[in-house]
């Protein structure tokens, strides 16, 4: 018995690896056609709209892990998303020549500002601006959802309260002229590192970087959700009670994934924000974290590619339309959502999971099943013919 | 003799000023099966709510081991070494068989001894012993909801198990179940009486009769209304009128209340005298557990 289990057990393993192994196969090829062949097919304004769809889809992933596979819909994302944005922004604009003749972002001259806020200070360092990326945006997050599930506040609530925080910061943001140039946002950065932002070489860079982070985002959300910490998160989307009664405290969990979740929000605002030169509380209305969670139900949710898929095929879709429709392009965006909702509940990959497969099945002339959509056989009588023999 | 694993004192839930539970006192032995039967509204899923920790008592205690468990909530009630099955089967329909009973067993339930450790060798052994327990081994690696109703009941008791709890609360297993399932379900709970105390809410009297070895409980109106063998409570005309449903002899409906506390009081036999079979009669019930299944 207990022999048959290991063997059973080694060969699921290295069957796993072998699939694992082939993922991240997969995954460099593409990343390599992205790095080193997609530039070469799209012209320098499309490719910087690839890098931010890029960059956005990191967000996409973020909300894959907290709606898709946790059962919580936030649409409060653009808070850290945007709070990314501000953390990297602010570095830059602390990248003043010795030589001007004022030592404060310009905005802050304008409105009369003498001092570098207190707070400003440890932005000048690029290790720490580059932490609070991700951790600002992550604590928040992981605060914010220890308040929220602690009190067991769930559902529509917890989508309400999410949005009730977005306004919040916009609003706050938005007021806050002398700290943040309030409303206009952080914007006209020069330097990193000395080199300039605008450069095409940099954004090129910026682009790779990009992608770079992805990967590891793509990867970090793979392990997550791979193991039993995954299936935990699925059975607490499915049933939170049972996950009570089962001797699970489900708060610790949803807090860890809600705060990786808006961290990486946070390094998807700031890659973000390289690429397009600005962050401003406009990212923070509501009408945009509720877009990040259309890409992932159009790409399909629980599935982490979708996210990905989801967040390009929209965001090319609303920018080729909006060129070539500018008046009503916005009636094709929800045409799209519509479209989604109603013919492909589960989105691109879902849809491809299941009514693709049986589609190649009929071109290829093999037999379609009928009745048990998931069952290729009946699961009793390949046991036997598995353990007995025939 | 036996050492109580549950004692309720006095417990009585309202909602709004309804009394769900009202002044109820109950006792389980360690090792003991007992079936709780009574009417709809009786409060029988109140009462696995208050000791699972879902409702908290308006009055009264309730000892799990000796101790209080009013500060605990659910999942510590769980860890605490009481499993519950829910009326309706309630398995986790996106993972597979094995992947439910896995999480179940899983012994540290910590957020990061669940991320960063792997199952252990033991706890996958657990689990491929429950798969063939309860008979779901060549269907452990499809989605559960693939299963049929009977094979879900099943899988959420294997949960229960895996949970390897001292006391197990199951709520209407056989709701919905074919006969013969019916019958697997109850060679089941027998065979599982062996080593766990249980707690069985049953609506099926065919089924209650297989099942109950020892004491039955009867609940009515929030109260325990008699306790004793399950041949005795069943010609108990108390529990005949409450349960079938016929009218009581009474014109002023204020008065049936009154009438039932004195019925509950009248009653309630004495419990000692029937747990001392118990033991012995669990030990002839229970067959080869492979020649079960």
């Amino acid at each position: 018995m207990a022999v048959d289990v290991a063997v059973e057990r080694s060969g699921i393993a290295s069957s796993r690896r072998r699939a694992l192994l082939i993922e991240a196969a997969i995954v460099l090829a593409i990343a390599l056609v992205f790095i080193l062949v997609v530039p070469l097919l799209l012209s320098g304004f499309r490719l910087n709209l690839m890098g931010r769809f890029l960059a956005l889809s990191i967000v996409a992933l973020g909300i894959d892990l907290i709606w898709g596979f946790t059962g919580l819909l936030s649409l409060g994302h653009g808070i850290f998303f945007t709070l990314g944005g501000y953390a990297l922004a602010m570095h830059l604009k602390l990248q003043i020549p010795p030589t001007a003749s004022s030592q404060l972002p310009e905005f802050m001259s304008l409105y009369g500002v003498t001092e570098l806020p207190w707070f400003w200070q440890p932005f000048y360092s690029f290790p720490f601006a580059a932490l609070a990326v991700v951790l600002i945006p992550g604590i928040l997050a992981g605060l914010l959802g220890y308040v929220i599930f602690r009190n067991r506040i769930r559902g529509v609530y917890f989508s309400i309260l999410t949005q009730a925080a977005t306004i919040i910061f916009f609003n706050f943001f938005n007021g806050q002229q002398k700290l943040f140039n309030g409303t206009n946002g952080l914007t006209d950065f020069q330097t990193l590192f000395g080199v300039k932002v605008n450069a095409p070489a940099t954004q090129y860079g910026f682009y790779v970087l990009t992608i770079i982070f992805l990967i590891l985002a793509y990867a970090l959300c793979r392990w997550l959700t791979s193991g039993r910490f995954g299936r935990l998160l699925m059975a607490i989307r499915d049933d939170e009670s049972r996950v009570r009664f089962t001797g699970y405290n489900p708060t610790g969990f949803k807090v860890l994934v809600f705060a990786i979740s808006g961290a990486l929000a946070g390094l998807s605002g700031a890659l973000f924000t390289l690429q397009t030169g600005i962050v401003s509380p406009n990212s923070m209305n509501i009408a945009f974290s509720i877009e990040m969670v259309i890409w992932v139900a159009v790409g399909g949710r629980a599935t982490l590619v979708g996210a990905i898929l989801g967040t390009l095929v929209v965001n090319f879709a609303k920018s080729l339309l909006s060129e070539k429709f500018p008046d009503i392009w916005l009636f094709f965006q929800g045409g799209l959502f519509l479209l989604v909702v109603m013919f492909l509940p589960d989105g691109i990959i879902g849809w491809l999971r299941t009514e693709g497969k049986n589609l190649v099945r009929r071109l290829t002339g093999r037999k379609q099943i009928a009745t048990y959509p998931s069952l290729e056989e009946d699961p009793e009588v390949d046991y036997e013919r598995k353990n007995l023999g025939d | 003799m036996n050492e109580k694993i549950l004692e309720i004192k006095d417990l009585t839930v309202s909602f709004d000023g309804f009394k769900a539970l009202n002044n109820l006192n109950f006792s389980l032995n360690t090792g003991e099966l007992r079936v709780i039967i009574g009417p709809n509204g009786a409060g029988k899923t109140t009462f696995l709510d208050i000791i699972t920790g879902k409702t908290k008592p308006t009055e009264g205690q309730v000892f799990f081991k000796g101790k209080n468990l009013r500060p605990y909530s659910e999942d510590q009630i769980a860890r605490m070494g009481i499993g519950r099955k829910f009326q309706t089967p309630r398995v986790y329909l996106n993972l597979s068989p094995r992947e439910n009973l896995e999480l179940a067993c899983n012994r540290v339930k910590t957020v990061f001894t669940t991320l960063f450790k792997k199952t252990p060798t033991a706890e996958r052994r657990t689990v491929s012993g429950l798969l063939e327990t309860i008979g779901l081994s060549h269907k452990a690696d499809m989605k559960a909801n693939l299963l049929s109703h009977g094979e879900k009941q099943w899988l959420e008791i294997g949960m229960l198990v895996a949970q390897s709890p001292d006391l197990l609360l199951v709520d209407e297993p056989v709701a919905g179940l074919t006969d013969e399932e019916t019958e697997r379900t109850g060679e089941l709970l027998v065979s599982l009486a062996e080593s766990h105390s249980i707690i069985v809410i049953e609506h099926d009297m065919e089924f209650v009769r297989q099942i109950a070895q020892g004491t039955v409980t009867v609940l009515h109106q929030g109260s325990v209304l008699c306790e004793g063998p399950f041949d005795v409570v069943q010609t108990n005309p108390r529990v005949i009128e409450v349960y079938l449903g016929q009218e009581i002899d009474h014109d002023a409906p204020e008065s049936i209340p009154a009438d039932l506390t004195s019925a509950a009081l009248q009653g309630i036999g004495e419990p000692d005298q029937i747990h001392t079979d118990l033991s012995s009669a669990a030990l002839q019930e229970i067959g080869e557990p492979d020649q079960v299944y």
